[in-house]
């Protein structure tokens, strides 16, 4: 039967060529330009860290000073040296890390190379294990190496390739802002979308090139860049030294269960309480603990544009249903005479609904391949964007899938009314107007 | 015109007329929203720099190692840079506009360190600043001589009196609404109090285009910048810029070899980068009002041709009795017209809450009611565009085409 009704659905078709292209189009048009959006969408608040992200936390404490206090407002969203490497070294969590960002430049084995500029991430020991960085070669520092402020450094594998032509560097050396530092680890092809652990270092942009302790960083005054913020009476000399209030490290710890994430709260209000104790601190404790999808929310990392796109492009999507309804039924009522012949003919009226469904089953499939069509065209535009995710908008194998279940859905929703008004079509009259 | 008998033929097509009802609410309610957002993505495009966009490059360095002595470095770089032909002036600010950073201080009106006051973008330049952005000065003076310290000097002692303060004509508005703003003083910029001297008609924020404070207001203290931190500019011929550009950068490469070039660009391509994703929105956004306003009239010829071969009889026997073809035509026209009016009344309800969902969401503000009637003004126009060829063919129908079907 299904054979029967998608050949009335193709002779239809070549009776009403112009109609059945332009809903083609239109389903075609709609499909494609949500598909495109959805990818984006899709591929910009995917989970960053799969299996790991509701494990990690981001830690707020509230150092700040009285002068702007309003009770319960969001503090600050990094810490201050101080507090960062108190409760580093108290270590209360399975695993925690500080960092910041900076760009150096760095001048590889060979001398007649250029001396490059490469983005760099000041951490601790843990950073590697939590973040879940792979290795190719070598491997992280260690807590001893961040105590003995250790001239090592972590690679990525690019950064690998320019310098050292790829292979296994360990042990070799390179030059950070003129100090020797030797190679421990090389990593594996890696990139942490969005790069959330600091946001103020781009979001969608490429993950750092090279990775070194905090604790050497400080040593040898390194560059940093990022998010800063100071307040107090004090004129401040150097914003990075250890006792200033001035916030620029993120913290993050990992943390087991419930109950653990408890623990640690209740840890870091008795820490508060001990600096305000102490007169550090003089707001009451106000802490924060995000994991990475609550952090993400919080920040509202996908860009405002990429969901108004989204929007948009599904009501374009919803028009262009509204269209192909409108066509079908127009369609179905101008063949009301042979339905008055097929029913007279004794087709019930069950068959006649499927036969109508099947066409726009038809319409949505050849929808659905003229969107996929668009929707690859419309990535290719996006990546041809100046925006930082341009190159990750990439058409998947469940965003394929999803586009040509979206357009068969679509069609069905669409040649529901048409079918149904099909088989209302008595079959005397209409004999009788003929 | 007689109304009556259209409704009546309408109620006998309910659903079909809802169809077309309901596309053109659903595009009225998009394109009244999408026309206001590209109204507002343009202004923000739009909006002057102040600067001499098309007469200035930006070039800066930064050193390998530490420097021994920045400070008479970039002297001798702003010599050789003044000596490069085709350029005009030469200086050296911390913080560039589109530049990618913003340096933000907050501007107190008293002394008391708790007290509040605006966030303002803090540029510091050199001399030869005004000339060389090309800032239009609306009142007072540019600083003077004396007034220029080294950011050297401010950062090892940071009660540092800042003498002098030129601001922008938004911050004057907002520091000192309906006062003279020279001679004013603000605090909270080094030690002590700042005077203001100048006032500058525009001087965009290094990020504008935002919603905060740091976004509108900016202020220009008399610090000069080593190359360390902060960015040559370079002002010459539109035409020279690129030559310039090259020049400058091997005249900075001859007086410190092996500096790293941070940044080499006209201010013109850094404002077209930073406009960027604004453009490809308003294109996004033309391009699907265009192609909902054309889905839209398909759908409407579409439907209206099938009403015309249905109703070949009724015409056919209308124009037997003896209506002319403009009625017949006018018929089709009015009939569309009551549908679109139908349409438009809902995309209005819809325009209006989609605008408020978006205000929610995005800070936006609410639609402005003018757009209500040229979103209206479209449809009506479009639909009357879509209906016109079957209407037309309808008209041509001859009498006996009643008699023949």
């Amino acid at each position: 039967m299904f054979a029967y009704y998608l050949d009335l659905a193709l002779r239809s078709f070549r009776a009403n060529p112009l109609l059945t292209g332009l809903m083609v189009l239109a389903l075609g048009l709609g499909i494609g330009a949500s598909m495109t959006t959805l990818t984006v969408y899709h591929v910009l608040s995917a989970d960053p860290l799969p299996g790991r992200s509701e494990r990690l936390y981001q830690v707020q404490l509230d150092a700040g000073s009285l002068a702007y206090y309003r009770p319960g407002a969001e503090p600050e969203e990094q810490l201050t040296r101080l507090d960062a490497q108190t409760l580093l070294a108290e270590a209360q969590a399975p695993r925690q890390a500080m960092m910041s960002g900076g760009q150096v430049i760095l001048q590889g084995p060979d001398d007649k190379q250029e001396p490059r500029s490469s983005d760099v991430r000041y951490t601790s020991a843990d950073f590697f294990a939590m973040f879940g960085l792979p290795f190719q070669y070598g491997g992280p520092w260690s807590a001893a190496d961040d105590a003995a402020h250790a001239r090592q450094v972590v690679i990525s594998r690019e950064l690998n390739e320019v310098l050292f032509g790829g292979g296994d560097s360990t042990g070799k050396t390179l030059r950070v802002q003129d100090t020797e530092m030797r190679v421990v680890g090389v990593l594996a092809a890696w990139r942490l979308t969005p790069h959330f652990y600091d946001l103020n270092t781009g979001d969608y942009g490429k993950t750092e090139g090279l990775y070194l302790p905090f604790s050497t960083s400080r040593d040898l005054e390194l560059p940093r860049s990022g998010s800063m913020n100071c307040w107090g009476k004090d004129h401040i000399v150097d914003p990075l030294a250890l006792d200033v209030p001035c916030v620029w490290i993120q913290y993050w710890v990992e943390l087991g269960d419930a109950a653990a994430v408890q623990r640690y709260r209740d840890y870091l209000n008795a820490y508060s309480e001990r600096q305000r104790s102490a007169g550090r601190f003089e707001r009451p404790p106000n802490v924060r603990l995000r994991n990475v999808p609550e952090w993400l929310a919080f920040r509202q990392v996908v860009p405002g544009d990429v969901k108004l796109q989204l929007w948009l492009a599904l009501g374009f999507l919803l028009v262009c249903l509204t269209n192909t309804v409108g066509l079908l039924l127009a369609k179905c009522l101008r063949g009301a005479p042979q339905i008055g012949v097929r029913r007279a003919l004794g087709a019930s009226r069950k068959a006649i609904f499927a036969q109508h469904l099947v066409e726009a089953l038809a319409i949505g499939l050849a929808g659905g391949l003229l969107g996929l069509l668009l929707a690859w065209l419309g990535l290719l535009g996006v990546r041809h964007n100046p925006a930082s995710y341009a190159e990750l908008a990439q058409l998947d194998l469940p965003m394929l899938a999803a586009t040509l279940a979206v357009s068969l859905l679509a069609s069905l929703a669409a040649g529901l009314l048409p079918a149904w008004r099909a088989a209302q079509v008595a079959p005397a009259l209409q004999l009788k107007s003929q | 015109m007689d109304l009556l008998p259209i409704l009546a033929t309408l109620k006998r097509h309910k659903t079909a007329a809802g169809l077309i009802v309901l596309q053109v609410a659903l595009t009225c309610a998009i394109v009244c929203n999408a026309l206001f957002l590209i109204t507002q993505r343009v202004e923000r495009i739009a909006e002057p720099s102040g600067l001499a966009d098309q007469e200035l490059v930006a070039i800066s360095t930064t050193g390998v190692g530490p420097s021994q002595n920045p400070e008479a470095q970039t002297r001798e770089d702003l010599q050789a840079l003044r000596a490069v032909p085709g350029v005009q002036h030469v200086s050296i600010i911390n913080q560039i506009p589109y530049g990618g950073q913003i340096s933000v201080s907050g501007v107190r009106l008293q002394p008391d360190e708790n007290s509040a006051g605006p966030s303002a973008a803090n540029y510091s330049a050199a001399e030869g600043w005004l000339q060389t952005l090309g800032l239009k000065l609306v009142a007072g003076r540019d600083f003077d001589a004396t007034e220029y310290l080294d950011d050297k000097t401010l950062s090892e002692n940071p009660d540092t009196k800042v003498p002098a303060l030129v601001i922008n004509r938004s911050l004057a508005e907002r520091l000192f609404p309906g006062a003279n703003p020279i001679g004013q003083k603000v605090y909270g910029l080094g030690g002590g109090a700042t005077q203001i001297v100048g006032v500058v008609e525009q001087l965009i924020s290094p990020h504008p285009g935002g919603n905060e404070e740091m976004n509108r207001y900016s202020m220009v203290m008399p610090v000069r910048q080593s190359f360390r931190g902060g960015a040559y500019m370079l002002r010459c011929a539109p035409q020279d810029r690129e030559r310039v550009l090259k020049a400058g950068v091997a005249a900075l490469d001859k007086t410190g070899p092996g500096r790293i070039l941070r940044q080499q660009k006209l201010l013109s391509e850094m404002r077209d980068d930073y406009y960027a994703a604004d453009r490809n929105m308003v294109r996004l956004l033309v391009g699907v009002c265009l192609a909902l306003m054309v889905v839209t009239a398909f759908g409407i010829v579409g439907l209206a041709s099938f009403w015309v071969q249905q109703r070949t009889r009724m015409i056919g026997t209308r124009r037997a009795l003896g209506a002319t073809r403009g009625q017949i035509l006018r018929y089709f026209q009015a009939e569309n017209f009551l549908l679109s009016a139908a349409g438009i009344a809902i995309g209005m309800l819809g325009a209006y809450g989609i605008s408020l969902l978006l205000m929610q969401s995005y800070e936006m503000p609410r639609l402005p009611w003018s757009y209500l009637p040229a979103g209206a003004l479209v449809l009506w126009a479009l639909g009357q565009l879509a209906v016109l060829a079957p209407a037309r063919r309808a008209a041509a129908l001859p009498p006996v085409a009643a008699l023949r079907s």
